[in-house]
């Protein structure tokens, strides 16, 4: 058995030294493939961060009168909190409000003397709340709106920005779905080029493999190579896309922390590169194990 | 040790053998003559199993051939040397690897892969060509790579099909001279040929056959097919 495996793999390793133009161009191909394949999974990454950090700028702010007592409006919190739609609920108290209020007009005398003069804190306090997933927003405004609680409301921001809350919502979800079907065609593209690349390659050596028939080689001995050979370029191809991927990360880093505030893409790479090797390499060597079944199926029924 | 009964094979539309019916004992040089299409490399493709008869049987040694799975032939196979008009061999191995191949599938150690084959290869006279790969090799000494190669595992039997149609008169006899030293040393050879000088040079046991029909089998025969 030992032996066997061992005459496999010096079979396969010398049959592609051998072929190093087949080896070469199919290993061109592979590495275009599990190059495409990696920069759909980075850049899914990078669409659903962006799509986050969007979807985390959305909330509503209830605002309360300001004769509303403290502890019914924490009971609305913890109301609202166990609603299955809420993400969070943050309370800003009167006193909080004003204190945000001055720190951002803390350069703007006029107000400051026009707080003074009032001598009472005119703000209310607020509830900002964040749904789960932005279609939710209003299922919260209608609770929110309900005869039951509305006694306590002075102002429901949501009313105001219902349209662009609405179309962001669309939006969002538009570019979800179409982030995971072009990742989906694109993925199947690579893998059929892939695929069919391989294929070519195996079915150039159809005579060796009639040969190999004639002289009493057992299937698993046939294939044995082939298979070897598909992990092969798995791997090494796996190796060369991730090595041309990284400085393109690298470089768009910077401008990806522009748009994306917050968003480390290189941090992301580095930490999750083993982990994106072995998708990339299992990848590579299912699609060369696959068709070097499927090729040999043909040849070897006999 | 060989036996086709009855062996009919129809292909679409033609019959290619029919009522085909012969013994060979050990250690014959049996020769298939006939004009081309006249059946003779059906013949050979049906005892290594490549072809399955319509009807008929077909025994070699212990096995049925025809019953046999397509995973049970390559043991069949192991125990039949081929040798082909065009070679067969792989491209993309040396002299010396196509040879040592037969035995690897076989699963004989390293030890014996490499003790037997420079001996095989110094039988057809290539032990300087060992490390030479199949398109730095001239017609001939192919072919004497495949015979090295059908005989390593010290099969039964070699069939040879038509193992000179690509070559000159003075590598043609090269060839047969080694069949004839092979089947000497033990080997039952099948010859499938249809070149008159080498049938009537080798004096031999000829089958002749005609249209997928033996239409002749005689010991000592000769190239006839009038």
């Amino acid at each position: 058995m030992a032996t066997t495996i061992y005459r496999i793999i010096k079979n396969a390793l010398s049959h592609l030294v051998r072929q190093r133009l087949l080896f070469g161009a199919t290993l061109v191909v592979m590495v275009m493939t599990l190059f495409a394949f990696g920069s759909l999974i980075v850049g899914n990454h990078v669409l659903t961060s962006a799509l986050d950090s969007i979807q985390n700028k959305i909330d509503i702010s209830v605002y309360f009168k300001t004769t509303t007592p403290e502890d019914q409006i924490l009971a609305m919190q913890q109301t609202l909190e166990q609603m299955s739609e809420v993400k969070n609920v943050q309370y800003i108290s009167k006193d909080q409000a004003l204190q945000n209020f001055e720190q951002q007009h803390a350069n703007d005398p006029t107000i400051s003397q026009a707080l003074t003069e009032l001598g009472s804190n005119p703000l209310s306090a607020s509830l900002n709340i964040k749904a789960n997933n932005p279609n939710n927003y209003q299922d919260i405004a209608n609770y929110l709106n309900s005869t039951s609680v509305n006694s306590m409301i002075e102002n429901v921001s949501y009313n105001q920005n219902q349209l662009v809350i609405q179309r962001l919502a669309a939006i969002l979800n538009i570019s979800r779905e179409a982030g995971i079907i072009l990742t989906i065609v694109l993925a199947l593209a690579a893998t059929l080029i892939a695929f069919n690349t391989l294929l070519i390659g195996i079915y150039s050596n159809r005579e060796e493999v009639e040969i190999m028939r004639l002289v009493g080689a057992s299937n698993a001995f046939i294939r044995g190579p082939y298979v070897i050979e598909g992990v092969i370029y798995g791997i090494i191809a796996a190796l060369i896309s991730l090595a041309i991927l990284a400085p393109v990360i690298y470089f768009t880093s910077p401008y990806m922390q522009v748009f994306i505030p917050g968003f480390d893409l290189w941090g992301y790479f580095t930490a999750d590169l083993f982990l994106l090797f072995i998708y990339e390499a299992a990848f590579g060597s299912v699609i060369g194990i696959i068709s070097s079944m499927i090729a040999l199926r043909r040849y070897l029924k006999k | 040790m060989i036996a086709f009964q009855d062996v009919y094979k129809k292909y679409s539309g033609h019959d290619a053998l029919v009522d085909v019916s012969f013994r060979i004992s050990p250690k014959e040089f049996v020769s298939l003559v006939g004009r081309s299409g006249a059946g003779k490399s059906t013949v050979i493709k049906m005892l290594i199993g490549e072809e399955r008869p319509t009807s008929g049987r077909i025994t070699f040694g212990k096995y049925d051939v025809v019953k046999l799975q397509p995973k049970e032939l390559p043991q069949l196979r192991r125990h039949i040397g081929t040798i082909f008009q065009d070679f067969r061999l792989l491209p993309t191995k040396t002299a010396y690897e196509n040879v040592s191949f037969a035995l690897e599938v076989a699963g004989q150690p390293e030890k014996e892969i490499e003790t037997l084959v420079p001996e095989v290869l110094d039988l057809v006279g290539l032990s300087d060509k060992a490390n030479n790969f199949m398109n730095e090799l001239s017609g001939g000494e192919k072919q004497r790579v495949a015979i090295a190669r059908a005989m390593v595992n010290r099969p039964e039997v070699v069939v040879a099909d038509e193992p000179t149609g690509n070559l000159d008169p003075f590598n043609t006899m090269e060839i047969i001279n080694l069949l004839k030293k092979i089947n000497e040393l033990g080997t039952t050879i099948i010859l499938a040929t249809h070149n008159k000088d080498i049938v009537n040079h080798l004096a031999r046991r000829v089958i002749t056959m005609e249209n997928g029909r033996i239409i002749r089998d005689e010991e000592n025969g000769r190239y006839s097919l009038a």
